[in-house]
């Protein structure tokens, strides 16, 4: 069982984060890029082609890790590969040991450097889902055996932050019956979303069938700013805050404090099970972001428990 | 020509103005608002996606509106089968493209899915 299952399967907070996207310098670079935060960190998303840029292979960088000794999560997009080369990835993830599954449908091909690409979605996200606890009960989609089955700690991803808004709540429940047990939201700079969304998620039970775990971006420069406010899918970024990192004598200490705000309102919306922290370059800003919010280490979290309470 | 695919084609000259129906073979207009997901850019046929722009127009293609968002907002409408747009629908089994949704729904053939589909906890 994964350190991340254990930990969800307890009912305790999570914090997972994002590893920086891998191009070249193998194992090495893997490494310098988790120095910075591994000792905060549960798990380490492997993305998968994110923005549709190419990038190393989730199961590779996911095998990496695990010879590094942190604990990935496995993301795998619907954009790029079609049921067979999706089953081929999990059980070659679950050969090596690699447990937690992050399904998600995947922006699409216009969204990258490649936008000539031809677009898969021979499944859907929630059918992903699905699929993937197949493999982990011993059997491909046709229903030839897999033995042993191997094991998976099934999560999800959805965006309280893009409509319809008030079914967003509905497609997570999809998710979490056709077997998501976790669910990382998308970055959502718009605060009274995630509070609708976590609302919604309380009132429908969802927050107890499965862990929600809201996304928090620590951003550098307004450049960085305006690419996600204009150039990634799915994300909403009010002009006043776009605004509010233009005219600030010192972005990079704006875009922070800005992080800080963000995690500390998720922090406080009742169901919230852990955070997810995406920062793009290599750097202690998840650390120190933990740090300003009160998170301990991991293992102080560990030997001590921590539950959510803002310390701010 | 077979009875078969005079059928799919008689039926595609029916679908096709009114839903832009794109001949997959295992029609689920009932269950999304009478909305064609096949006309999404991404094809879900659970959808929508987490690409939605904040003014309801899709990600892939800004010109138009999401089709799930319409077929949510549709399905509501519905006085039949309002529940069913949060039901998993089955991956699309590509062999049916071009034949006649009409006939595989009276075979029952659009409701076969391969044996590991749907597979619940033991
Ligand atoms: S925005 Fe809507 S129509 Fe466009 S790809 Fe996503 S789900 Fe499909």
């Amino acid at each position: 069982m994964s350190n991340l299952e254990r930990k969800l399967s307890a009912g305790q907070f999570v914090v997972t984060a994002e590893l920086p996207v891998i191009d070249g310098g193998g194992h090495s670079e893997i490494i310098r890029q988790l120095a910075p935060m591994k000792a905060f960190v549960d798990a380490f998303n492997a993305t998968d082609n994110p923005s549709a840029h190419a990038h190393a292979s989730p199961l590779a960088v996911s095998i990496a890790m695990l010879q590094a000794g942190v604990e990935p999560v496995m993301q795998l997009a619907c954009r790029d590969r079609n049921r067979l080369a999706l089953e081929a990835d999990l059980v070659g993830a679950g050969m090596h040991g690699v447990e937690n599954i992050c399904c998600l449908t995947g922006d699409d091909v216009t969204a990258g450097d490649e936008p000539e690409s031809r677009r898969v979605f021979d499944l859907d996200g929630p059918q992903l889902i699905s699929v993937t606890r197949t493999l982990s009960h011993g059997h491909y989609l046709s229903g030839r055996p897999i033995k042993p089955a191997p094991r998976f700690l099934i999560g999800a991803v959805e965006n309280p932050g893009a409509p319809p808004y008030e079914s967003r709540v509905r497609r997570a429940t999809k998710k979490a019956l056709a077997g998501a047990r976790f669910l990382q939201l998308q970055i959502c700079y718009r605060p009274e979303l995630l509070e609708r969304f976590m609302r919604e998620a309380r009132a429908s039970g969802l927050s107890e069938r499965l862990a929600i775990i809201p996304s928090i971006c620590i951003l550098r420069t307004v450049g960085g700013m305006r690419f996600v406010a204009t150039r990634v899918p799915g994300i909403d970024v009010p002009p006043a805050t776009v605004a509010r990192i233009e005219q600030a004598a010192d972005a990079q200490t704006e875009c922070f404090e800005l992080a800080c705000e963000l995690a500390s309102h998720a922090l406080e919306q009742p169901g919230v099970g852990g955070l997810h922290f995406i920062s793009f370059r290599k750097d202690a800003g998840i650390a120190k972001l933990c740090t300003r919010l009160g998170i301990p280490p991991r293992v102080e979290r560990e030997l001590n428990g921590y539950s959510a309470s803002v310390a701010f | 020509m077979k009875a078969a695919a005079v059928l799919a084609r008689a039926e595609h000259a029916v679908k096709a103005p009114i839903w832009g129906c794109k001949a997959c073979g295992q029609c689920v207009l009932h269950s999304t608002g009478l909305t064609c997901p096949m006309t999404c850019p991404k094809t879900l046929r659970n959808g929508p996606c987490g690409g939605v722009r904040p003014d309801g127009h899709c990600e892939v293609k800004p010109e138009l509106r999401c089709v799930w968002l319409k077929a949510f907002e549709r399905s509501e409408r519905l006085p039949l089968w309002r529940g069913h747009i949060d039901d998993l629908r089955p991956p699309v089994d590509n062999t049916l493209t071009g034949t006649s949704a009409w006939l595989n729904l009276a075979t029952g053939r659009d409701r076969q899915t391969p044996a590991g589909w749907g597979d619940v906890e033991p």
